[in-house]
């Protein structure tokens, strides 16, 4: 692979919002030989690109701990490709690939592939999360130390939880001699078995099988009990329930390690949306009730959310067409992430752009334990420029990602990312 | 608004109409009086009474709902019609089955109503009465007692209203 | 009874969106579809040309029986097309089957699936008329309308009665469908099963829960005994067939204690000896047979009623 050209950006005026370093002041940029070179007013540089970002916030790339990129099997949903330019195009310069593909990522070559097609899409950073368990069958354990050794930065079987407490035991315990993230989709499959969505009176009505929120909240309880031994770095992958948050504060308030990540579709719809049978709104967790809700939007007010992840999971439109019941679960939610988290908090108050970005930049860099989501002198420059106030349509034939399954299609969202610059290179810019 | 008939022109005009079927009917007969909803179910209760003692046999009455067989179903118009009760409690077969409705317009009711009542059996003869024909026929179809018999242009309506069901007795022109 | 009210809906799906009007236009039309089994011929040419699919992916054969008769009844046509299988991902999919079936000229899907939604997705995707004859448990309304029809056909009316729905709450279209229909007509409904058999939130439904049936048998003016379905239930969510018998069967022992004119119900087909005795099934207050024969007046009305509003679009 050629050597990349370094480029010059100077990015002018804008409002530099570094939450790491609590940093937020209208600044110049420069960006040279793929780092933040200096920072401070009135600088000027003879052969930069200039970005004039008056107005404009500047911030550290996202990064989106929980994506869905298909490849390899699924391609017709979405490619590494395809998945990286929506992520570009949603202001994310970091995404960490879940390992349910078709074969799932659970040994070190299928790390490396993910790895190299990321490479060779050239938009944002790929990371993978490779399985915990061989097939992601929660019977054995996968080649943890290896994949590892292949770059992997954490471990999970998402799609569901490990069920068999043996085995997840072995896990934690296996995986504390390397430096990973062990993550959980915290789903007991004997309470949810085969439901389809928030067990409540909604489904009842509808007439579908329902998960009850304690499907989600036993496991995550059951795992905390797990790492109390091992002191392993646990993350709780897309927690939906009031139940999870009372679980996390409490593990927290005990100094364990661990951490959470929510969702844009948790913080904002409820299980009412499924009242039409629309599969738009089928993902798992499955969307829940309003108190629900409101406690998640508490755990972000409290700063006990690590992360906000889009678990943005692409499907086919014939796939989403299907039964309720049969169809696939999953929201494709990557290109209109960041306003949709503005519209669930700050617009409700829940907190302000630093204490957002917090949960899109370092935070969830510290999750995975990657050196970024920082933007200070010296650090590798992957910026999003976002136009807080500007508003547009959500129209998902726009989407750079392969699928439209998109219950956003249709809302009127304040904020737009402007450019996506990964490693000192302007990888997307807004159509204007 | 014309008036056709008033309270005692209404009435006479029933007393005429069971006069001619007295004269055309044998009195050994055995008849059925069936009418087509709403108003030939009034109408049919009418001569009834008015028939009464002049037929050997009782007089029996049953009441048709045709909607089932019109031939304006399933095609695009206003509100759809509401179905009511067919009220026939006796085997049609055999009988002079006399047919009534208020008024005689394009004949497609009376189609629809033979229709029905051959679905109920095989009646010897059927008769149709009815209190006003107003003409202009769109089907070869002719009643055997008509009380009065008028010319209407095809934009009015008439409208029969008995006070069973409207609080009086006449016959009127829109 | 208002006399404006006016059928406008081309898709029947369930009884949760009809009004209390609605379901008595339903019922008043059906009752003049009852006389249809006296006549010498037992056909009116209403839906001539038209045709109806009867789209069943799962098993049934007194529905469909029901459906089919309903609409020959009517002269219309009918297709059956049954496929036990439910739908995969690739593959055929329900939208592809019903697109194929509507390019051949369907007027009327009729549809019973496995899965809860199903007719609610075909009736968007379709232009046909689409019926429900039962989707997983979320609705069966022509049972539902003809239950509170035989109700109403023995009693005159719903308006305060005390109605006992017991059983498998949790899995049954059929309680939902009798929930919304029969607390629309003024009755009082009162759901009794295991609480293993109930449904999440049931008591946001407007009804009564029990877990008892000896404590509620006295007061109830109907029962309606649901069918253990064994295929729906998951796990064991009692004991054993005898244990539910003890507790939930209709036993002649338990008909003592009710009141002497209760009238007792089943959707079908029974499980003589589990849910209830046979005794009491063939008994003088069984109605069962009865609501097979209104179920095909109700469903002469809904066929009638959906093609009529379709016309309304032309």
């Amino acid at each position: 692979m050629a050597k990349p050209v370094s480029q010059k950006i100077l990015i002018k005026n804008g409002r530099l919002i570094d939450p790491k370093n609590s940093v937020d002041t209208v600044t110049d940029i420069l960006i040279d030989d793929f780092r933040v070179c200096r920072i401070g007013k009135g600088l000027s540089s003879p052969n930069a690109e200039v970005i004039d970002a008056s107005g404009k916030i500047v911030t550290p790339g996202l990064i989106d701990l929980h994506v869905h990129f298909r490849q390899p099997g699924d391609e017709e949903e979405e490619t590494i490709a395809s998945g990286s330019a929506a992520a570009v195009a949603g202001g994310f310069t970091s995404v960490v690939c879940m390992p349910n593909t078709n074969p799932p990522v659970d040994e070190a070559t299928a790390v490396e592939f993910v790895h190299r097609m990321g490479r060779q899409a050239r938009k944002t950073f790929i990371y993978v999360m490779g399985a915990i368990t061989k097939d992601r069958a929660g019977k054995e354990l996968a080649e943890i130390g290896l994949m590892s050794l292949a770059g992997a930065i954490g471990f999970t079987d998402d799609g569901c939880g490990v069920q068999d407490t043996g085995v997840m035991l072995r896990a934690v315990k296996y995986a504390s001699m390397f430096d990973v993230v062990i993550a959980q989709h915290c789903e007991d499959q004997s309470l949810a078995r085969h439901g389809a969505m928030n067990a409540g009176y909604k489904a009842t009505v509808l007439g579908l099988p329902g998960i009850d929120p304690l499907a989600e909240e036993m496991m995550l309880w059951r795992d905390i009990q797990l790492i109390k031994k091992t002191r392993i770095r646990y993350h709780a992958q897309h927690i939906s329930t009031a139940g999870s948050v009372r679980i996390i504060r409490q593990a927290k308030a005990e100094g364990l390690p661990v951490t959470c990540e929510v969702t844009p579709h948790h913080l904002l719809l409820t299980e009412e949306s499924v009242s039409d049978y629309n599969t738009n709104y089928k993902v798992n967790p499955p969307l829940r009730t309003q108190k629900d809700v409101d406690a998640l939007k508490n755990a972000v007010q409290e700063g006990l959310v690590d992360a906000l992840a889009t678990d943005h999971a692409p499907h086919l439109q014939s796939e989403k067409e299907l039964e309720f019941l049969a169809a696939p679960c999953g929201i494709a939610g990557l290109e209109c992430a960041l306003p949709l988290y503005r519209k669930a908090l700050i617009d409700e108050g829940i907190c302000d752009w630093s204490q957002m970005l917090a949960m899109l930049t370092w935070r969830p860099a510290g999750v995975i334990r990657v050196d970024k989501g920082s933007l200070a002198v010296g650090d590798r420059a992957d910026v999003a420029i976002i136009d807080p106030d500007v508003e547009w349509t959500v129209d998902a034939d726009r989407f750079f990602s392969k699928s439209r399954n998109c219950p956003y299609i249709g809302w009127k969202l304040k904020s737009k990312v402007l450019y996506t610059i990964v490693a000192g290179e302007i990888r997307y810019r807004a159509a204007t | 608004m014309e008036i056709l008939l008033d309270e005692k022109q209404l009435g006479q005009a029933v007393a005429r109409l069971a006069e001619l079927i007295q004269s055309d009917i044998p009195s050994k007969t055995q008849i059925a009086v069936i009418g087509i909803r709403s108003r030939g179910e009034i109408l049919a209760q009418r001569l009834i009474k008015a028939l009464q003692g002049h037929f050997t046999y009782p007089v029996l009455n049953g009441t048709l709902d045709i909607t089932l067989y019109r031939d304006d179903l399933n095609r695009a118009k206003g509100a759809p019609p509401r179905v009511r009760t067919t009220e026939i409690n006796f085997d049609i077969t055999d009988k002079l089955i006399l047919l009534v409705d208020d008024v005689l317009y394009t004949g497609r009711s009376v189609r629809a109503a033979m229709n029905a009542l051959t679905d109920f059996g095989r009646p010897r003869m059927m008769r149709l009465a009815v209190l006003v024909d107003r003409g202009r026929h769109e089907y070869p179809i002719c009643a055997d007692y008509i009380a009065l018999q008028a010319d209407i242009d095809p934009a009015r309506s008439v409208r029969v209203r008995f006070k069973e069901t409207d609080n009086e007795d006449r016959v009127i022109v829109e | 009874m208002g006399r404006k009210t006016q059928w406008t809906h081309k898709h029947l799906i369930g009884l949760s969106d009809l009004t209390r009007e609605e379901i008595e236009l339903i019922l008043d039309t059906a009752k003049s579809f009852e006389e249809f089994s006296t006549r010498s011929i037992k056909k009116a040419p209403t839906l001539r040309g038209k045709v109806v699919v009867n789209m069943f992916f799962e098993d049934s054969t007194r529905t469909r029986n029901s459906f089919t008769l309903a609409a020959s009844r009517l002269s219309a046509d009918v297709i059956e097309f049954t496929k036990t299988s439910s739908s995969v991902s690739k593959g055929e999919t329900l939208i592809d089957t019903a697109r194929n079936l509507e390019a051949m000229g369907v007027d009327i899907v009729v549809i019973r699936h496995s899965a809860g939604g199903a007719p609610k997705l075909l009736s968007r995707s379709i232009n046909a008329c689409v019926v429900n004859a039962g989707d997983g448990y979320h609705e069966h309304p022509t049972q539902g309308l003809l239950d509170v029809y035989t109700i109403r056909q023995m009693r005159g009316s719903l308006e305060g009665l005390k109605i006992g729905i017991v059983g498998d709450i949790a899995h049954s279209r059929v309680a939902r469908s009798d929930v919304y229909a029969m607390t629309k007509l003024g009755a009082q409904v009162t759901l009794i099963g295991p609480p293993t058999l109930m449904p999440a939130s049931v008591c946001d439904l407007p009804v009564k829960v029990s877990y008892n049936l000896d404590a509620v048998i006295e007061e109830l003016d109907v029962i309606n005994m649901l069918r253990i379905q064994f295929e729906r239930l998951g796990g064991n969510p009692f004991p054993s067939v005898r244990e539910y018998s003890h507790f939930f069967g209709l036993t002649m022992d338990r008909m003592q204690r009710a009141k002497k004119d209760i009238l007792v119900m089943h959707p079908g087909p029974i499980n003589r000896g589990l849910e209830i005795e046979s005794e009491v099934a063939d008994g003088p207050n069984s109605v069962i047979l009865r609501q097979v024969a209104n179920g095909l007046a109700v469903r002469m009305a809904v066929l009638f009623l959906v093609t009529q509003a379709s016309t309304l679009e032309g």
